[in-house]
């Protein structure tokens, strides 16, 4: 990710990260748990603190709860995340007492494909014995998708981001429809908000199929159709996603300038 | 009681061809000058097992000395790829590698198992992903109580673990604080443990959060200052970003990796980045 300052230099505006940045810290108005990983969540977060919630609870994978950096984290394990935290608890401890138990209000999750149930893939493209490339894998993901009270998805639209079956399925989103969370006895609600550089998507609340429901201003369905290879659900009343406004860009610059420091 | 010794003489007393080692620290506290001495020695065939395999497993990994990978995630966090881990799964460079993944859930609960002395544990997760069906260790299992069913994970007892910690004192009894990660658990799950330290001292001062390892459950204390570096070691260093982020360079093609291995790990220069 470039500068802050350079950016602002280079462009008055934004470009599709802030937009999705912004959004999804505008997402967790209010919310008062959030189980957060490196990149783009972490910024999101960390804007959230910084304007519209302050007290919201930063929970780092590395057991860092209640986490309030000065700057943005490198790592999930930065030091600064440990002498900023409430609390350091340990791996064990962090999945099994406050991630299994339901007490993370919000997790945010990333993949290299998501399919039309918002399940995702971060393990493998291609045939897993053979892949063409190899992904990290897990870590985190399987249980914050089974067992956050809710998750949102930060992710690209596109042919090579959305696809009609995912090559391996690292994290559960819906499964196959309505049902498959309940039989597998997860707690957490699942993806309730899918964030891309074109807009916002949201399960339906019967078919659990991800419904296009906002635009970012500037993108228009025709475009959305042509980044996604299935025959993507629109919702009937669209909204237009405000775009950044000018205190959530400075904050947001303002932020990415303390990665140099 | 842990013998305090010098870390060649603990690897070679310790980690042998073949062996199962687990060399944890989640973000810190990471053994890589202990990695560094496997290399060295041309340890082979080894199982190595972590949460989060970083650089220096990209390092054990590009010089062959694994044979298998059990794993949460594996990548350069913050940078992107782990290219010898990629070239090893997608191409068996310089050999095959077997992997077993896990999430990092399922995982630390096979350490906790480990640790406890059960033969495994249990939790909610794996159900509808894909790692259920490629992971032997992993199974499901009824609650014998409520009737529901949950994800059962095998223990996790490996030969040896070795773990980085900021001190030790004469006695061999071992204090680390920060992020701690999982270090206890698989310390506990081992036969055989070693702790590199950042320093040997008289007395602990005490430290909120502060962990200790008692030296009857550890065979080998190593002073291996700046041991975890690259990464940190929280009171004494700070983590390398820029040699993470030249690791990507480095690592991408083989040659420039082994001359890499050769020049900063064979003979010894010191890791520093430019």
């Amino acid at each position: 990710m470039s500068t802050g300052a350079a950016r602002i230099e280079q462009s008055p505006g934004y470009d599709p990260d802030d937009m999705m940045i912004v959004a999804a810290a505008r997402a967790l108005r209010g919310r008062r748990v959030c189980f957060v990983g490196i990149g783009l969540p972490s910024t999101a977060a960390n804007l959230a603190r910084a304007t519209h919630t302050p007290d919201l609870v930063l929970v780092y994978e590395s057991g860092t709860i209640g986490a309030k950096p000065t700057r943005l984290p490198l790592s999930i394990g930065d030091g600064e995340l440990a002498e900023t935290a409430d609390s350091v608890v340990s791996v064990p401890e962090i999945f099994n007492y406050w991630v299994q138990a339901g007490r993370i209000e919000v997790g945010f999750l990333s993949a290299a494909q998501m399919d039309r149930y918002a399940n995702l893939n971060s393990t493998a493209i291609g045939d897993y014995d053979h892949p063409s490339v190899r992904l990290p894998g897990a870590g985190g993901a399987p249980e914050i998708a089974a067992s956050c009270r809710e998750v949102i998805v930060l992710i690209r639209q596109s042919h090579r981001t959305f696809v009609e079956r995912l090559d391996f399925r690292t994290s559960v989103g819906f499964g196959e429809g309505p049902g498959d969370r309940a039989r597998w006895g997860y707690r957490g609600a699942g993806p309730t908000l899918v964030i891309t550089d074109l807009g916002l998507l949201r399960p339906d609340p019967e078919t659990c199929e991800l419904t296009m429901t906002d635009l970012h201003r500037g993108v228009d369905v025709d475009r959305v159709r042509a980044a996604t290879p299935w025959d993507l659900a629109m919702a009937k009343d669209l909204k237009i996603t405000e775009p950044p406004s000018a205190e959530e860009l400075t904050r947001l610059r303002a932020l990415q300038a303390t990665q140099d420091r | 009681m842990a013998k305090i010794q010098g870390l060649a003489q603990a690897i070679e007393d310790l980690v042998h061809d073949g062996d199962c080692v687990a060399m944890e620290g989640f973000t810190h506290l990471i053994p890589v000058a202990a990695g560094h001495e496997i290399i060295r020695q041309g340890r082979k065939d080894l199982t190595l097992v972590r949460l989060t395999p970083d650089i220096v497993f990209d390092q054990l990994i590009g010089m062959g000395c694994a044979k298998k990978l059990v794993f949460g995630w594996g990548g350069n966090p913050g940078v992107g790829s782990l290219h010898r881990f990629r070239d090893a799964i997608e191409t068996g460079w310089p050999v095959p590698l077997e992997i077993e993944e896990h999430s990092h859930a399922g995982l630390t609960n096979r350490y906790v198992a480990g640790a406890s002395g059960l033969p495994f544990a249990i939790l909610r997760g794996y159900f509808g992903t894909g790692l259920m069906d490629r992971t032997e260790t992993v199974k499901t299992v009824q609650c014998p109580f409520t009737g529901e069913k949950l994800a059962a994970v095998a223990a996790l007892n490996p030969d040896v673990t070795i773990i980085h910690a900021q001190q030790a004192d004469r006695a061999g009894n071992v204090l680390m604080w920060g992020i701690t990660g999982v270090n206890k658990e698989a310390a506990l799950a081992a036969t055989r443990v070693l702790v590199t330290v950042e320093e040997i001292v008289d007395h602990f001062e005490p430290r909120p959060g502060g962990v200790v390892l008692p030296t009857w459950v550890i065979d080998a204390v190593a002073k291996a200052p700046a041991g975890a570096y690259p990464s940190y070691t929280s009171g004494y260093s700070d983590r390398d970003n820029a040699a993470y982020v030249a690791w990507d360079a480095v690592s991408r093609d083989r040659d420039t990796f082994r001359q890499w291995i050769e020049e900063h790990i064979v003979q010894g220069a010191p890791a520093v980045s430019s």
